[in-house]
């Protein structure tokens, strides 16, 4: 009961220091509304076919910008500000107070997952109002709300796990970028892939989690079948990131 | 009252390194205590094994009662802890920042308080973004103050203060002890050291190489007094007096183990002889002195003998 109250203590100053940093804020919430109007507009007008199904292309880059805006709140901002406050020596610092650390990164977790959420919604909104997309609604919400919560958690975990390969604060945005943005483009996020895709293109989205996350999202937009194996890929991604974390995550600015 | 601090036999390696090699110490409750030594001398080390955050690889530890390698929580509420580099959060307020380290501790003193004590009263509601270094530091004591420990550890608190800064810093920690709170503190400032600490121990190489009061340390007290003048054009060196050195610009140095005889020796010889002694000073040993002397290169066989004619040459140069 403690370990909650100062767990959800911790989540409201962690975001009063989300909201008050410029560059995590904006780039959070900017960038997945700034690719959807992007794309939509680039790329051709018409429709995609997924898993034998042809969806409105507007909808499918809603679809897929709310995955991406997941993944941009959980792993990319995780990933990037636990390692700024690790070299500054923040984590240290409240490593010397009773703050238990598990409270400490809980709150993380969970404040990274709320704006995921606050994403998600505003993406889908966004996508409703001005593309007319579809969003997930009736039983479809329910799955979609599993994939959801599972995929946030999951990113949250591969983000802490990353921090421990990145050598310093400077190197963060590099090193973090390097290793999300290829398999972005590789799992279909922002260019749709498809059957006639290279094989080793689906291979890689079908080994990384990214493009079951998106799947799994996209089936809640598109009304396409919902895989529960998509969930596991991602969810075993997950305790994968915490095993790798539990061992290797470090409180004190790695030399 | 118990001892706040008691460490026998304390060993820390990292890899080939041997960073503390056999450290015995105990801080009394209520006591401020000093490590002064060079950089890399182990400072640090022994007082991160102390807070928690290290390991140690031999000897025994205890620290309010607690050992430090495996207390958790409770033994963290009773410690207040400034580091040697300060991490804050610079999006907060100066009383933010203060109010978010309260909230974790059972019995904290009240922000404004805190915020008060070290000066940053009108930084209030400043964000930490915008404070000064030596503001910042200041924010690194208040924290540490925040859950209104028993014990403080402060690691180099003044490095990189100017001089004013320093002395409010020393007040600070005046007032606290004052208040009875036991104080372990590291510094490579001598007058730190002798101005705050009840009690300094000298480390070098990993060893203590000398514990005692300021004002005592390695036999401060016992050590010879140096009168030193220039000597008058053409005069011959005074007979009354021994252990005379010659220096250069016209100065002699006479080391004296009984400076009220010397001098009035001197003096009289002086006011006989019609002359002046133009800068005529009486020296005592400094700490400074009695530092440079037991940390020259540690590891060194001969480093006794070398670091004695080194710290003498310094008084030389005075």
């Amino acid at each position: 009961m403690k370990l909650l109250r100062l767990t959800l203590r911790q989540v409201r100053y962690t975001n009063k220091t989300f909201w008050r940093n410029p560059a995590s804020a904006f780039f959070t919430f900017a960038f997945p509304l700034m690719f959807l109007v992007i794309f939509t507009s680039l790329l051709p007008k018409g429709d995609v076919q997924i898993a034998g199904l042809f969806v409105k292309q507007s909808t499918y880059y809603v679809a897929n910008m709310a995955a991406f805006s997941v993944i941009t709140a959980c792993y990319t901002n995780i990933a990037m500000s636990v390692t700024f406050q690790r070299d500054a020596g923040i984590l240290k610092r409240t490593q010397g107070t009773p703050l238990p650390g598990s409270a400490y990164l809980a709150a993380r977790v969970l404040h990274a997952m709320l704006m995921a959420l606050l994403l998600v919604v505003i993406t889908a909104a966004f996508g409703r109002l001005f593309y007319n997309a579809d969003i997930p609604a009736g039983g479809t919400l329910l799955r979609f709300a599993v994939m959801l919560i599972v995929g946030a958690a999951a990113f949250c975990s591969l983000g802490l796990a990353m921090t421990s390969f990145v050598p310093n604060a400077e190197a963060a945005p590099a090193v973090v970028n390097a290793s999300i943005l290829p398999l972005l483009f590789l799992s279909g996020i922002f260019i749709p892939i498809g059957d006639t895709s290279p094989a080793w293109i689906r291979w890689v989205a079908r080994i990384f989690p990214v493009r079951h996350f998106a799947l799994g999202m996209s089936a809640g937009f598109f009304g396409t079948p919902f895989e529960w194996k998509d969930v596991l890929v991602v969810a075993a991604w997950g305790v994968g990131g915490l095993l790798v974390g539990a061992r290797r995550f470090s409180w004190e600015p790695r030399r | 009252m118990k001892n706040a601090i008691e460490i026998r036999g304390l060993r820390k390696s990292y890899g080939d390194v041997d960073a503390v090699r056999g450290v015995d110490l105990t801080v009394a409750a209520g006591e401020v205590f000093a490590l002064l030594g060079p950089n890399g001398a182990g400072k640090t080390t022994i007082v991160e094994i102390l807070e928690g955050y290290r390991k140690r690889d031999a000897g025994d530890a205890s620290v309010l009662g607690f050992d430090p390698g495996t207390a958790g929580p409770d033994f963290k509420a009773r410690i207040g802890i400034v580091l040697q580099s300060t991490g804050i959060d610079p999006y907060l307020t100066v009383a933010e920042t203060v109010a978010l380290y309260s909230g974790y501790y059972p019995h904290p003193r009240p922000v404004d308080e805190v915020v008060e004590l070290v000066g940053l009263a009108e930084k209030h509601d400043e964000r930490v973004l915008r404070l000064s270094g030596g503001q910042q530091r200041r924010l690194d004591v208040a924290i540490a103050l925040a859950g209104d420990p028993e014990l403080l550890f402060l690691d180099e608190p003044t490095t990189g203060f100017d001089p004013s800064a320093r002395r409010g810093a020393w007040e600070i920690v005046k007032s606290l002890a004052a208040l009875g709170k036991t104080v372990l503190l590291t510094t490579h400032y001598m007058d730190e050291a002798q101005y705050l600490a009840d009690r300094v121990a000298v480390i070098a190489g990993g060893k203590f190489v000398a514990e005692g009061s300021p004002a005592t340390l390695a036999g401060r007290d016992a050590e010879d007094t140096w009168i030193r003048f220039r000597l008058p054009a053409g005069a011959e060196p005074p007979p009354q007096v021994a252990s005379q050195q010659p220096e250069a610009g016209g100065y002699l140095a006479v080391a004296t183990e009984d400076p009220t005889g010397d001098l009035h020796a001197l003096t009289g010889w002086a006011l006989d002889h019609g002359y002046r002694l133009e800068a005529l000073e009486v020296l005592r040993p400094s700490l400074e002195d009695v530092y440079l002397e037991l940390t020259g290169a540690p590891g060194d066989d001969a480093r006794t003998e070398h670091a004695a004619s080194s710290g003498r040459q310094r008084r030389r140069r005075r």
